[in-house]
């Protein structure tokens, strides 16, 4: 699946949004108010960037069927869940997706299907009109062919054009995620025009973050300070210029700046996901995590899983923190950054996000900047995500790939 | 000003955006892709008598009418209009 539905975002665009003239301020901070369904880690793309897990291929025998997705969604919508995204993988690779999104509607889920668009026929995109779908969100990679085949491993670049049209002719918002890397952000002009011309009402710009596949490759993927900056200064003049009623997300990497990102908006706070295999997470990749047992909803409930799990609670609020966290004053504002990416970069959870200046390990980002300058690990091949390198990073394989990072997979 | 609200105007919600009652939070909501705002009552009071027919006008005097205590309603109602317009939860009619 690709980053745009790292929904961290969504939730802070709504919170932003939101400040006066009888708008409420903030949300109610003990809901999922935002449910990823990972329905699949199947993908027929093999994106070098993907955040999904390197071990995917463990969960791919193992899929919720239809009933216990339904049971989820039930459960989920009792707690508040209201924002449905439905993701993998591919998810259009399971064939009950309109199920799914019937149930969805009758819920009253807002519902958005996030896809490559391999698979979308005009048979499927009917039913999901019928069933009541509310949004389809496109990944397109870039405005070549070439790289865009190049990047996903794979010859799409023709099919997502056509995909693009049959979502604009079936009435639906036209909702466009581009992953930027180092490959694509050079032509971000052109990426935006693309947008634009086929009558896209939404695109978001994603900085690649790096986690999963990504943080394998990421020397190969990530761009320079002076390309992002670069990029960022293309897109607000096209805001400005363009006059169009074109949304653009530009989502900032976290890598170039100074503070890291609240991620998720909060452990345990708007979010949650439900994966293949019906693992309950706080956010993408938590099950890199040491120590933790997350919840499955093949055999718990999920409201239990939300308000009272161990996994849920374990870094809600702050009073997990260390120094230089916890008697920080900006704390409250990104909440120590993302667990995750502290434990893959640093060994240890609870430290603050490297990514934050005041960090002890703020070296360890400023090395993979320069590594990712280094002609000689750029030139290195990169690992594509397909089941046959899941499979060898399972076996062990790609040791030296994987060592910097303390828990990959 | 672009966005000067008229009595005379009518409004409705933007394509693709829903406006609903969340139990769970007690309160109502506008969905749209890739995000949601929560509303207080006075906003949610607004946005349920929208029906693509109704004026401002009739609106603000709907919720005099319907809320006689509440002091100086006329502009909040206004301001909501303004806000609303400004993010394209709403279109003229």
């Amino acid at each position: 699946m690709t980053q745009a539905s790292l929904g961290e975002s969504v939730a802070q665009k709504a919170i932003h949004a939101a400040q006066n003239n009888g708008v409420s301020s903030s949300f109610t901070r003990t809901q999922p108010l935002w449910l990823l369904a990972e329905v699949t880690y199947r993908c027929p793309l093999h994106c070098a960037f993907c955040y999904n897990p390197t071990d995917y291929d463990k969960h791919t025998q193992n899929e919720l069927t239809t009933a216990q997705w339904i049971q989820a969604l039930r459960d989920a919508r009792k707690l508040g869940a209201i924002q449905l995204g439905i993701s993998g993988g591919e998810p259009l690779l399971r064939d009950d997706i309109e199920d799914i999104v019937i149930e969805a509607k009758k819920l009253g889920y807002y519902s958005n299907l996030i896809t490559s668009g391999v698979g979308l026929t005009e048979k499927r995109i009917q039913a999901f009109k019928e069933g009541g779908l509310d949004h389809i969100q496109l990944s397109m990679h870039d405005i070549t062919e070439e790289i865009n085949n190049f990047i996903t491993h794979t010859k799409t670049f023709e099919l997502k054009k056509k995909v693009a049209a049959m979502i604009k002719d079936h009435g639906y918002p036209m909702v466009l995620n581009v992953v930027i890397h180092r490959y694509n952000i050079g032509h971000m002009k052109q990426i935006l025009e693309m947008a634009e011309a086929i009558g896209a009402d939404y695109i978001e710009l994603a900085n690649t973050q790096y986690y999963g596949w990504s943080l394998v490759n990421r020397s190969q993927l990530m761009p320079t300070k002076e390309q992002v900056d670069e990029a960022e200064a293309i897109t607000n003049e096209f805001r400005a210029k363009s006059g169009s009623k074109m949304k653009i997300f530009f989502v900032v990497p976290d890598y170039f700046s100074d503070r890291p990102k609240k991620c998720m908006n909060g452990w345990g706070e708007v979010f949650m996901i439900v994966t293949a295999n019906g693992d309950v997470l706080p956010c993408h990749s938590a099950r890199v995590l040491p120590n933790m047992q997350f919840p499955n909803v093949k055999d718990t409930d999920l409201g239990w899983s939300w308000k009272d799990s161990p996994a849920f609670n374990q870094y809600r609020g702050d009073s997990w923190m260390k120094e230089p966290c916890r008697s920080c004053e900006e704390k409250e504002k990104d909440l120590g950054g993302c667990r995750c990416q502290s434990f893959l970069l640093t060994g240890d959870a609870e430290a603050a996000d490297p990514v934050c200046s005041k960090s002890p390990h703020h070296h360890l980002i400023q090395k993979a900047i320069a590594d990712s300058e280094n002609p000689a690990l750029a030139a290195q091949p990169i690992v594509f995500r397909n089941d046959k390198n899941s499979k060898k990073i399972i076996a062990g394989e790609f040791k030296e790939l994987v060592a910097e990072f303390h828990a990959l997979p | 000003m672009e966005n000067q609200i008229q009595h005379t105007d009518i409004y409705a919600l933007a394509p693709h955006h829903r406006f609903q009652w969340e139990e769970a939070q007690q309160n109502y909501v506008i969905l749209f892709p890739e995000g949601m705002v929560k509303l207080h009552g006075g906003a949610g009071e607004i946005l349920k008598r929208l029906d693509g027919k109704v004026t401002v006008g009739e609106i603000a005097a709907d919720l005099k009418a319907t809320f006689p205590d509440a002091v100086d309603i006329e502009s909040d109602i206004i301001g909501m209009f303004e806000l609303a317009v400004s993010k394209a939860w709403l279109r003229k009619v």
